[in-house]
C-alpha cells in the first residue's frame, strides 16, 4: 500500500482499533492485571532494601523504578506474535492479505489503538509514583523527556518487530508457540522487568547489553528515572535504534519470504 | 480478464502413523509426501463472465481461487488477473478483487458491521460520495437497514453473510471470487444471495468465479462451468452441454390420480422413483415424445413435466467416472 493511502487510512484504523479495544474491555482489564509483575517485584525489592540499599537502589529508588516499569510495560506491550501465529494456523491471515494494506501496519494499529485505554491505568500509577518519589519519578528536563519518549518509541518498535519475527516463524515451523514462551522468559529476566539490569554481574551485564531486551524495557525506565547523564543516554539510544533498524529489516524479510509459504488453511 | 496456464500447486505434507513410537521416530526422521492440490490446469475467463468451479471435496477448487486471489504462490505455471500477477499482491490488484469465503469472515466480530464497512472505505480509499452511494445500494438490495448497527456476533448466520457480502463490495471489485458463499444458509437466504450476486454482475460487469456444493447456486448463476477433479481440469464449457454429455437421458415426472402398477410404469422407461401419486421415469432423449404420449393415453395422469437429471446426480456420476478412470489408469501402470 502506498504511504499516502496508508496515512489517509491510519486515523480510521486507529479509531476502529480503539472501538475494538473498548469492546474487549474485560480482556483489557485482565491484561492489565497480568502485567502487574513490576508491582510484585516492587514489594519484594522494597523489603530487601528495608535494611540497606541494593547498589544505588534504596526503597524510594525501587518505587520509582518499578512504577516506571509498570507504566512502560503498559505502553510498550505487544501481542502480535500470538495473533499472527493464531491467524496463520487458522488461515484467517488470508482475510488480512486480501486487503490493500500491509497486515503488519494493521497489526501495529490494533496494538497502538489500545494505548489510550491503558493510559487510564498508567495515569494513577504515575501520580502515585510522583507523590512517593517526587520529581525524580519523571525526567527532569525537556531534553530528558525527549530522550525518554524516543526510547519509549524504540522500545515499542523492538517489541513489535520481535513479535512479528516470532509470529512469522509459524509460517516456517508447525508452531512457534514454544519459541514465544522462551522469548517471554528471556524478556522477563533480561529486560529489567523483574530487576534492574545493573544487578547482573559485570561480565554477564556486558552480554545482556548486547541483546535487545534491555532496550525494550530497561532503557526507557532508566531514562524516565534519570539514571543516565545525557552523553551516556544518547549512546544507549543509538544502540537501541540500531536494534530497531536491524530487527525491522530482518522481520520484514522473514515476513515477505514467509508469505510464499502461507497455506491459507481452511475454507 | 483471467488467464491461467499450467497452474500447479503442490504441498509438502508431513506424514506419520499414529502411536507413541511413530511420534518419537518423527522427532529425528520425518517423511513428507507431495500433495498435488492443483496439477496443471489452464483456462481463460473473459471480463464479465460468471463461471462456476465444480468438483468434489479436495478437488483443488478453493486452492485455485486462493492462487487467483494472491493468497497462495503457485508451485508452477503462469497466472494473471486483469494484467496483474496475483502473488505479487500489488495495491492496484488488491483494489480490483475480492474473495468471499463462506467459512471465513472479515467482519469485526464485536463491532457493528457498519464499522467494517467504514474500515474498508478507508483501506480501499473509496471517495466518500461513492461510498455513500454504494452503501445505500447494498443496504437496500440486501435489506440491511436493521442489521448494520448491531454487533456482528449478535447476527444470525444468514444476516452475517449478507453483511459479509456487503463489506466485500464496498470498493466495487471488478473480479469477485466466491467460495461457498451460501454455505449453511436457508433456502430463502440462498435465493436472496444468488439474486444479489447475479444483479451485481449484470449491473457492474464484474467477473465472477463461484465454487459451491449447492448445485442450485451454480445452475442459477453460472452459464459456464469448469470441473476440477484431483487437481486436474476435466471439463470446461456450458452447464447444459455438461448435463447432455454426462446424462443425456430425460426425466419424465408423472403425477397420478390413482396408484398404478409398477410393471406398467417399467414398460414406459426406467423407473427412478415411484411413490404414492408420483412416478419418475428416465427415458432416452429421442424417446421422450413417445413416452409422454403413451403415458397420457394409458395412465391417469394429472400433471406431467420433462426435466434434466438433477445436477447433483450429474456431478456425482461425473466424479465417479473420474474415479473409475484414475483407478483404471493406475491398474494399467502397475501391470505395465
Amino acid at each position: 500500500m502506498s504511504l499516502r493511502t496508508s496515512l489517509k487510512a491510519l486515523p480510521t484504523l486507529l479509531r476502529i482499533g480503539f472501538a475494538e479495544a473498548v469492546a474487549f474491555r474485560a480482556e483489557m482489564i485482565v491484561w492489565v492485571f497480568a502485567t502487574t509483575m513490576p508491582l510484585i517485584m516492587l514489594a519484594l525489592w522494597s523489603a530487601v532494601a528495608r535494611t540497606a540499599p541494593v547498589g544505588r537502589f534504596g526503597q524510594g529508588e525501587f518505587v520509582g523504578y518499578f512504577l516506571a516499569a509498570f507504566c512502560v510495560r503498559q505502553i510498550t506491550s505487544c501481542w502480535v506474535a500470538w495473533m499472527l501465529s493464531y491467524e496463520v494456523k487458522q488461515g484467517t491471515l488470508a482475510m488480512r492479505l486480501l486487503r490493500p494494506i500491509s497486515p503488519l501496519l494493521a497489526y501495529a494499529t490494533d496494538v497502538l489503538a489500545g494505548i489510550p485505554l491503558r493510559l487510564l491505568v498508567v495515569a494513577p500509577v504515575l501520580a502515585v509514583s510522583l507523590y512517593v518519589v517526587g520529581a525524580r519519578a519523571v525526567p527532569a528536563s525537556p531534553g530528558g523527556w525527549g530522550m525518554f519518549l524516543v526510547s519509549l518509541v524504540g522500545g515499542w518498535l523492538i517489541t513489535f518487530y520481535l513479535n512479528v519475527l516470532l509470529g512469522t516463524l509459524s509460517l516456517y515451523m508447525e508452531s512457534s508457540q514454544k519459541l514465544m514462551d522462551i522469548y517471554m522468559v528471556l524478556f522477563f529476566v533480561c529486560s529489567g522487568y523483574m530487576f534492574p539490569v545493573e544487578f547482573f554481574p559485570a561480565g554477564l551485564r556486558t552480554f545482556i547489553d548486547l541483546l535487545p531486551f534491555r532496550y525494550q524495557m530497561g532503557l526507557p525506565v532508566e531514562l524516565m528515572t534519570g539514571a543516565h547523564a545525557t552523553g551516556e543516554a544518547l549512546g544507549l539510544l543509538a544502540k537501541q535504534w540500531a536494534w530497531v533498524a536491524g530487527l525491522g529489516v530482518v522481520a520484514t524479510l522473514v515476513w515477505r519470504r514467509g508469505l510464499a509459504r502461507f497455506a491459507a488453511f481452511g475454507g | 480478464m483471467i488467464s491461467v496456464r499450467g497452474l500447479r500447486k503442490h504441498y509438502q505434507v508431513h506424514k506419520r502413523p499414529p502411536g507413541l513410537k511413530a511420534a518419537l521416530r518423527s522427532l529425528v526422521h520425518r517423511s513428507y509426501t507431495s500433495v498435488k492440490a492443483v496439477d496443471g490446469i489452464s483456462f481463460d475467463i473473459k471480463p464479465g463472465e460468471r463461471v462456476g468451479f465444480l468438483g468434489p471435496n479436495g478437488a483443488g477448487k478453493t486452492t485455485t481461487l486462493k492462487v487467483l486471489a494472491g493468497l497462495l504462490h503457485p508451485s508452477e505455471g503462469e497466472v494473471t488477473v486483469d494484467g496483474h500477477v496475483p502473488k505479487v499482491r500489488e495495491e492496484a490488484f488488491l483494489k480490483k478483487i475480492m474473495l468471499v469465503m463462506g467459512q471465513k469472515q472479515q467482519l469485526l466480530w464485536d463491532l457493528p458491521a457498519a464499522e467494517t464497512f467504514e474500515l474498508n472505505r478507508a483501506i480501499y480509499d473509496v471517495p466518500r460520495l461513492q461510498y455513500k452511494q454504494t452503501l445505500d445500494e447494498l443496504v437496500s438490495l440486501l435489506e440491511l437497514e436493521d442489521l448494520i448497527q448491531k454487533p456482528v456476533r449478535q447476527l444470525s448466520l444468514g444476516e452475517r453473510m449478507k453483511c459479509e457480502l456487503a463489506a466485500a463490495l464496498i470498493h466495487r471489485p471488478r473480479v469477485l471470487f466466491l467460495d461457498e458463499p451460501t454455505i449453511g444458509l436457508d433456502v430463502s437466504m440462498q435465493v436472496t444471495m444468488r439474486n444479489f450476486i447475479k444483479a451485481y454482475n449484470e449491473t457492474t460487469g464484474a467477473t465472477l468465479i463461484l465454487t459451491s456444493h449447492y448445485m442450485d447456486d451454480v445452475a442459477a448463476l453460472c452459464p459456464r462451468v469448469i470441473v476440477i477433479d484431483k487437481g486436474q481440469l476435466s471439463y470446461d464449457g456450458s452447464l447444459d452441454a455438461l448435463v447432455q454429455r454426462v446424462r443425456p437421458e430425460k426425466r419424465v415426472v408423472l403425477r397420478l390420480a390413482r396408484p398404478v402398477d409398477a410393471a406398467v410404469l417399467a414398460s414406459l422407461g426406467r423407473v427412478v422413483s415411484h411413490e404414492a401419486g408420483t412416478a419418475v421415469l428416465q427415458v432416452q432423449q429421442d424417446a421422450v415424445s413417445a413416452t409422454v404420449g403413451q403415458a397420457l393415453s394409458s395412465l391417469p395422469v394429472t400433471d406431467l413435466t420433462v426435466e434434466n437429471a438433477p445436477l447433483e446426480e450429474v456431478m456425482s456420476e461425473l466424479f465417479q467416472e473420474g474415479k473409475a478412470r484414475r483407478a483404471e489408469a493406475a491398474r494399467e501402470t502397475v501391470s505395465a
